[in-house]
This record gives C-alpha cells, structure tokens and sequence, in this order.
C-alpha cells in the first residue's frame, strides 16, 4: 500500500506526515510523531486510553484512521499544559493522587477537558456517564471525581 | 530491641498527602511506558497463537515466512534450549509451546519484520501441523478420573491414587479436630460454591524492546512488576549471564501480579538475537486475554458449625483451584487464607491444584484468598442469618487476635481485625436506614504480606538534597512513600529528596514489586540506608569539632554534641555536613541489603448497600465503605486509593468479570467489550477509613496494603445481595443472567 501525505494541525502547530491508508491516527500518532501520550489499551475504542480531539470532537484515535486527520485540528495530551503551566485537571489529578499507574491518565484527562468545555458545572453522575469509555483499573474511580469537579470549580472561579 | 522494630514517635513527613515525583510526568504525557520506546533500526516482532485448547504439534514449516521480503528473524520453541528446572521450564513452555499447544491462545511461533504489516503477513505464512486433542477447561470435570490430561507426570507425591493426572499437587493446613468441633455445633451449613476466572485488566498491554549485541550484551525494556526477575527468567532461557542482560523497568500501567513474571520478554530477546536487530514486542488486548494470566477459577465447599450464640465450633474447606495448563502453587495461599480471620479450636482445609486447557495462572492481588474467603464469609453470614444474629457482632465474638493460634500454623502477634470490625461496626454507614428491596453485607479480608529481598542506595548531594535509589517499579506512588521515609529519617523535607527506579545493573537485587512488600520492605531498607547515612554524617561533624562519632547524634536533620560532655557546638546541618563533603572524607552515602522478614498482616472489613433489579437481573452497588489496617499509612492518598482500586476490583469480580469458555475450548470474551471492568458509572463513591495499628516488624509500622481490600467484595456483594432479593448465590460472577436464574426468571 503506497503512503499518503497528511496535512494537518496537532496542538495548533502545522503538521505533516505521511501515512498508510490502513494506518490509524492512533499509530501515526505514536509511531510516526512520536507523540505517546495517547495509549492504546484495547485497539476496538473499548478503553479510551487513547482519547485525542478531533476538530473538537472526543475520539478514541484508535478508531480513526490516519488519513481523517487531513485539514483537521487535533490536540492530544501534549497540547494540554501551556508551556510549563499545567492545566487545572492535570494540578488537581496530582493533587488528588486520582492517578496511581497514571496509563489511562492522558485519556482521561482529554475526556474530561473535553466535558468541561460542554459543560462547567456537571453533577457527579455527568462526569461518570461522560468518563464511562475510559478505563482505569487501579483507583475505583472516586479520586478521579474528585479531581475533575475540584477542577471544575477552580476553572468556574468558584 | 532491633532497629527493625517498631517505636512509637511522632511524624513530621511520614503521613503528609504529598504531589508524586512522578505526577508532572504522568499528567502531561512524557512518561514513557512499555510500548513507548524505540531503538534505531528496530523491528516489530508478532507471535502466532494456538487456535486449539489442545493439540499436539507435529511440525511448523517457516519457509515461506522466512522467505518473505522483510522478514528478518522467525523462531519457534526448537529455538529454545531444553531446560533441567520445572519452573524455567514451565515459564519458557508458557512463551513458546515445544511439543503441545496446552490453551487457546499458546505461542507456537513468532516473527520479526522490518514493519506491522510484513510481521502479520509473515505469521500467515507459517504453517503449523496441529493434531487436535480432546481438552477439558473446567475443575470439576478436570479433576475426575478419565478427563483429558493436559500434562502426564506432573503430579507431587503428595497427591493421593486414583485421582486424575491432572491434580498436580495437594495442601493441608490446620488444627483441632473439626468432627468433635462440628458435633458441638447448634447448626451447621455446608454449601459448594465455584468462581469464574478473571483477568487484572491492566490497561497497559505487555510490551518488550530487546536489543541484543553480537558480543553477547543484551539490554531489555519492558513493563513489569520487577526487573530483577525478569533478569533472572530471560537470562536461564537465553543461556546468558545476569551482568550481560541489562533490563530496564519502563513506568507500568498497572500489574497487579500480572506482570511478575515473563511472555514476550525472552520472545523478543530471541528474536533480536537472530535477527541482528532491535525487536519490539506489544501484545494486543486480545493476546492479553487469551495468553497472559488470569486468577484460578475454583471450586470449593465449605463447612462450618456454630453455637446459636454465634461462636464457631468447627471449620472445615476443600478447595480446587486450577491455574491453567501448568502447576500452580495458589490453592495453598487460598486454603491458608481461608478462615485467617478467626480465632479457631477446630480447623482444616484441604487444597488441590488442577490442570485445565487454560493460559498459565499470574497472581493477581492477594492470590487465592478472595476465592476461598468469599466462600468462608459466604457460609459464615448464612449462619448469621439462620440465627438472626449481627454479622459483625459475630465476626466479632469469632475474631483472631493478638496471640490466636492462626488456621495456617503461626500465632499472630499486634493484628488489627477488631479495630477494624469495631470501626465498621460505629461507623454511620452500618446503621444508616435501607430503602425496600435494598440490602447490606460485610466481609472480612485479610491479606499475608510480604517482605523479601530488598537494596537501597541513598546518595548525599553536595547542595544538601537526596537521591535515593531503589529497585521496584512504581505502580502506584510508591516513589512518594519512599521519598517521605527517607526525608523522615534523615530529618529533612519531602521535596529534597527524589527517588528513582533503577536497571538491573546500577543496583542489587530485588524481589518483584508484588505481595504489598514494596512500601514496607523497600521502605525498611531505605530507613536502614538513611541511619548508615546519618552515622556517616555524624562521623563528618565529628571529625570537623574533633570530637569521637560517639559523642555526635542526629537531631532535626543535624548533627549535634550528644551531651554537654560532648562539647559544645551549634547544629550542622546535612546541607553543611554534605557542602564541606570533599574535604572531611569524600562523598556521603548510605546503602542497606536485606531479606526482610517481620511483614505484618492486613485485615479489612467491608461495608456495601446494593439493589438487585428483579427483572433485569442487575445488581448496583450504592454505598460502600472500607475499613483497612495499613499499620502507618505513609502517604495516606495513596493508601486510600489502594482501598478503593481493590475494592472495585473485587466489585469487578463479584458482579460480571468472568473468563468464558466455549465447548470448542476457545476464550469467548478476550476484549474489554465482553470481559466487562467496572466503568465510573456503574459506582458510587468508595470511601474508605484507615485504621493504624503498628507492624511490630517494621520501624515506623508499615504494613502492605495493596491487597487485602480486593478480598472482601466478594461475599460482601453476595451477602448484600441475599438480603436485597432474597437469594443466596453460589457462584461468580453474580452477572445478571445468573440473578434472574436464581430468581426463578
């Protein structure tokens, strides 16, 4: 299969690669960028490890293909900190230990930057329905709720 | 008193909830894993997997793969050297099969290419002549006469005649005589429960890069629970020595025993030295589930009498647990863990382990105890129940304590389980009102612990700050803990030390990040390492005021006169001591080595409210509480989290996670869509009150906490559940098809 050049934009820089047709974003992320941020636990959109957005869209990049990103705005975890400024969610995780192994962390917190963004003031059961396609096995959860609605308030300046 | 042993003293840092080292890393994306790394020139190495539960391979033909244009290296187990050791051997067999393909799922062969396509395009190619043979995946059938024997000749002298091959061994613990015990009893209930096999579920893949050099070095990065082990397994199958392999531990997105042992490792060594190159091995979820391992699956009775004023007369299990498709040493954790929680007269349990077609067994957090516990605390609150008397009061009445002569032999010194059923029991949550149709169980847990082999170096900076260097991948926060031990014991704050994980080559050995050791072994040693430190130090100031080492003693994080005898001196600090270094002797470090013993037991008891939906069948979890003793909880975050990820685990467990079988022997559900973890919306918040009753074996404590809290969901959610819908079940999972069934539906 003969490679296909992309064009796009990742974390609001211009970006260029080429990629198989058959080849996921998820890949090209991982092994052409060299972005590993984005993880992938399951490869069937299963474990939201790998959550990016898409033209501001929540997708697990395992399930997009490479050649999607053509012309589109994509942001991963590495675009989430400004510079050495963390954002909210990734001080609160770290404040909360709402991440013990920390591999699903990167989804999660794409996921939930993403829910904040729809909505800056989700009950509890939001942010559960919302964080539902992202796996993690070691905290139970709780502190992960813990965190994201400590940081939800910060953002709402309450 | 050893310095081993616990003092009572007031903490400074020990206790502080404070940021992970390794946080910054973690929530940006920059800490690198196992599939994160390459190497130049790397290749992408894939296994081929048996289709069949049992077959006997007649050949494999390579040619065609080998033939194809980027393909760089193939190997099959004729590869690998023959083995004298059973364990090498079963752990070499289990990443290569040799003459059977003992699961679905067995690696037969494996590939390395210049590319993923051209890998799996190889695999294709290679041709394997399998000739199926009958295979069993169940305990009860396995273990009877006439099944089909996974493996001839493994079986133990202990095991009796007239049993299958496939029990490869037999355990006995106990005391007492339980027929005279169980003769004193007002009622006794004898029941027979079974528990599915389930996975950990980490959600990291096992990945592996092994670069191996034509002088004979190695080097190997991957995702585990201890490179050190990892070391010793891939060195015995490669037929290297441990200093030519250099293993690296990459950050691990989770274990939870999973990783504690080898399948793509020495695959991806093989290859790399055949191929000349760099290989990178990363299993798929799909290989994770079919190849790597799972729990025991079980099968158990369970008998116990008691006096209609709940005082237990006589205990009694037999348990059958199966780890696969080779031996596995599990049951006997399971049988001595079995009534751990109380103070028994007359008790026994009986052990066997079983050969089925399935993937070899891994441990998985507190291995064997939550299958048999749940069994034990399932009987014991039918007993509650048939009396009408309080569960906890009961445990209670029946509690092992300090001085009880244990169900596994040894008599148990400080323990914790009355503290904690005291707590449970005043907390709000065990008398807060139910709605109809809701129901509240408790279960106990407990967990052994471990201790073993353990090296710390600790470093004194010039500028005053700290490096401490340890040997065990941090799954979960444990270079915090290490960090707040060392900065306790020195007198110094949190944020000037760091921690990091070593390679096998820059430290000594240690035993795997397994068995809640690391907090308190890892800790000990780095507590021993700081006092050489401290002597050292004390020594420098010495020398400075020309006075004896003697007459010199750390207070505060300096060295002072120890008396007014001594001289009198104003404090030196270990920044001063560590500034002027050079010149009173040369750097300052600390170092300890140990096999720690002295590892103290964990008990928790847990409190859950759950509703059973009488038509769906679905059980939701609406309130749980855990009560854990940590012994000192070091970083108390952390110690929670350890609660509350065991006790979804074991909601995981109690509720829908389950290895199914097909008649055809093949794994049915090898993908989170069907091999269903608990997700956040199907739980409440898990709030969790630590209790702290120092480990006499430890300075300041410690005890392991990462697993005991994955034990007592189990028969907490069955209990609740018999009381929600009325319906007391014997299996596991309790997954909605098996409610209804119970129901009557």
């Amino acid at each position: 299969m003969k490679s296909i050049p992309v064009s796009t934009t990742i974390n609001g820089d211009a970006c260029e690669f080429l990629c198989a047709p058959d080849e996921t974003l998820l890949d090209a992320l991982r092994n052409r960028l060299g972005l590993t941020g984005a993880k992938e636990g399951c490869g069937t959109g299963d474990c939201g490890a790998c959550s990016v957005t898409l033209n501001g869209r929540l997708v697990c990049s395992c399930l997009v293909l490479g050649v999607e990103a053509e012309g589109a705005e994509i942001t991963t975890i590495e675009g989430m900190a400004d510079g050495d400024e963390l954002h909210p969610l990734q001080r609160h995780f770290i404040d909360h230990a709402a991440l013990q192994c920390g591999v699903c962390t990167p989804g999660i917190l794409v996921a939930a930057k993403a829910l904040l963004e729809k909505n800056p003031e989700p009950s509890d059961e939001e942010v559960r329905y919302w964080l539902a396609g992202n796996l993690c096995r070691c905290t139970g959860y709780d502190k992960i709720i813990r965190a994201v609605q400590a940081a939800a308030a910060e953002m709402r300046g309450a | 008193m050893s310095l081993d042993e616990y003092r009572k003293r007031e903490f400074k840092q020990v206790g502080q909830r404070v940021r992970r080292p390794d946080g910054v890393d973690k929530v940006t994306g920059r800490a690198m894993y196992g599939a994160d790394a390459t190497a130049p020139g790397m290749l992408v190495g894939r296994i081929l997997r048996s289709p069949h539960a049992h077959a006997r391979i007649r050949g494999i033909d390579t040619s065609a793969a080998e033939a194809l244009k980027g393909v760089k290296a193939v190997l099959t187990g004729a590869d690998l050297p023959a083995q004298e050791d059973d364990f090498i051997r079963d752990v070499q067999d289990n990443c290569m099969a040799r003459d059977k393909a003992l699961y679905d799922g067995h690696a037969v062969a494996a590939v390395a290419a210049v590319d993923a396509a051209t890998a799996r395009a190889a695999l294709k190619l290679i041709k394997v002549d399998y000739e199926v043979l009958p295979h069993v995946t169940d305990v009860d059938v396995a273990i009877k006469p006439g099944a089909p024997v996974v493996q001839k000749g493994r079986s133990l002298e202990n095991v009796p005649a007239g049993m299958s091959e496939n029990v490869t061994s037999h355990c006995e613990f106990g005391h007492g005589d339980p027929a005279a015990g169980f003769a004193r009893a007002d009622h006794v209930v004898e029941r027979h429960f079974r528990t599915a096999a389930t996975h950990q579920g980490y959600i990291e893949p096992h990945a592996a890069l092994a670069s191996v050099t034509s002088d004979g070095k190695a080097e190997l990065w991957c995702c585990t629970q201890g490179q050190f082990f990892v070391r010793t397994l891939c060195a015995a199958i490669m037929g290297m020595e441990a200093s030519q392999l250099r293993v690296t531990a990459s950050e691990i997105g989770g274990g939870f025993g999973g990783k504690t042992t080898v399948f793509i490792e020495p695959v991806a060594l093989a290859l790399s030295r055949k191929a000349g190159r760099p290989v990178k091995i990363v299993m798929t979820r799909d290989e994770v589930f079919r190849a790597t391992g799972p729990t025991v699956h079980t099968s158990t009775d369970v008998k116990i009498g008691m006096t209609k004023d709940g005082r237990i007369t006589a205990a009694e299990a037999h348990l059958r647990y199966s780890g696969g498709a080779f031996p596995c040493g599990t049951v006997d954790m399971g049988a001595q863990a079995a009534f751990a929680a109380y103070d028994l007269e007359h008790v026994r349990t009986y052990g066997w382990n079983v050969l089925t077609n399935r993937p070899k067994e891994a441990a998985y957090r507190a291995p064997g105890a939550p299958q048999s516990i749940y069994a034990v605390e399932s009987v014991v609150d039918e007993l509650c129940q048939h009396f009408g008397l309080d569960p906890i009061d009961v445990r209670l009445k029946n509690a092992a304590r300090k001085g009880t002569k244990s169900s596994y032999g040894p008599t148990f010194p400080d323990i914790g389980l009355i503290a904690t059923l005291e707590a449970a029991k005043k907390h709000p949550h065990y008398s807060a009102p139910l709605q109809p149709g809701q129901g509240r169980g408790i279960s106990c847990g407990f967990w052994f612990n471990f201790g073993g082999n353990s090296c710390v170096s600790l470093n004194i900076n010039t500028d005053g700050t700290v490096g401490v260097t340890e040997g065990n991948p941090d799954i979960g926060g444990s270079r915090a803990s290490i960090s707040l031990m060392a900065a306790e014991e020195l007198g110094i704050e949190y944020d000037r030390v760091r921690t990091i994980v070593a390679d096998t080559s820059s430290l000594g050995y240690n035993d795997v990040t397994d068995g809640s050791r690391v907090t308190f072994a890892v800790g000990l040693a780095t507590i021993k390492a700081a006092r050489e430190a401290v002597r050292v130090m004390c020594g420098r100031a010495a020398k400075i005021w020309g006075i004896d080492a003697e007459a010199v003693e750390w207070k505060d994080g300096a060295a002072v006169p120890a008396g007014p005898n001594a001289g009198k001196f104003p404090p030196m600090s270990l920044a001063e001591i560590a500034a002027v270094s050079f010149e009173t002797g040369g750097p300052i470090a600390g170092h300890h080595e140990v096999n720690v013993d002295g590892a103290g037991v964990s008990f928790g008891v847990h409190i859950v409210d759950v509703e059973v939906d009488k038509e769906t069948g679905q059980t939701t979890v609406l309130r749980y509480t855990v009560f854990q003793d940590a012994g000192k909880a070091v970083h108390p975050s952390y110690v929670e989290g350890q609660m509350q990820g065991g006790a979804v685990q074991g909601i995981g467990w109690a509720l829908n996670e389950e290895y199914i079988y097909g008649a055809d022997g093949r794994l049915q559900n090898p993908g989170f869509l069907d091999y269903r973890v608990p997700v956040a919306s199907d739980l409440p918040m898990i709030d969790t009150v630590i209790l702290e009753i120092p480990n006499p074996g430890h300075p300041y404590g410690v005890r392991g906490v990462g697993e005991t809290g994955i034990v007592p969901p189990l028969a907490a959610i069955s209990n609740a559940v018999s009381r929600s819908a009325g319906i007391r079940l014997s299996e596991l999972p309790m997954s909605p098809p098996r409610v209804l069934k119970a129901l009557g539906g």
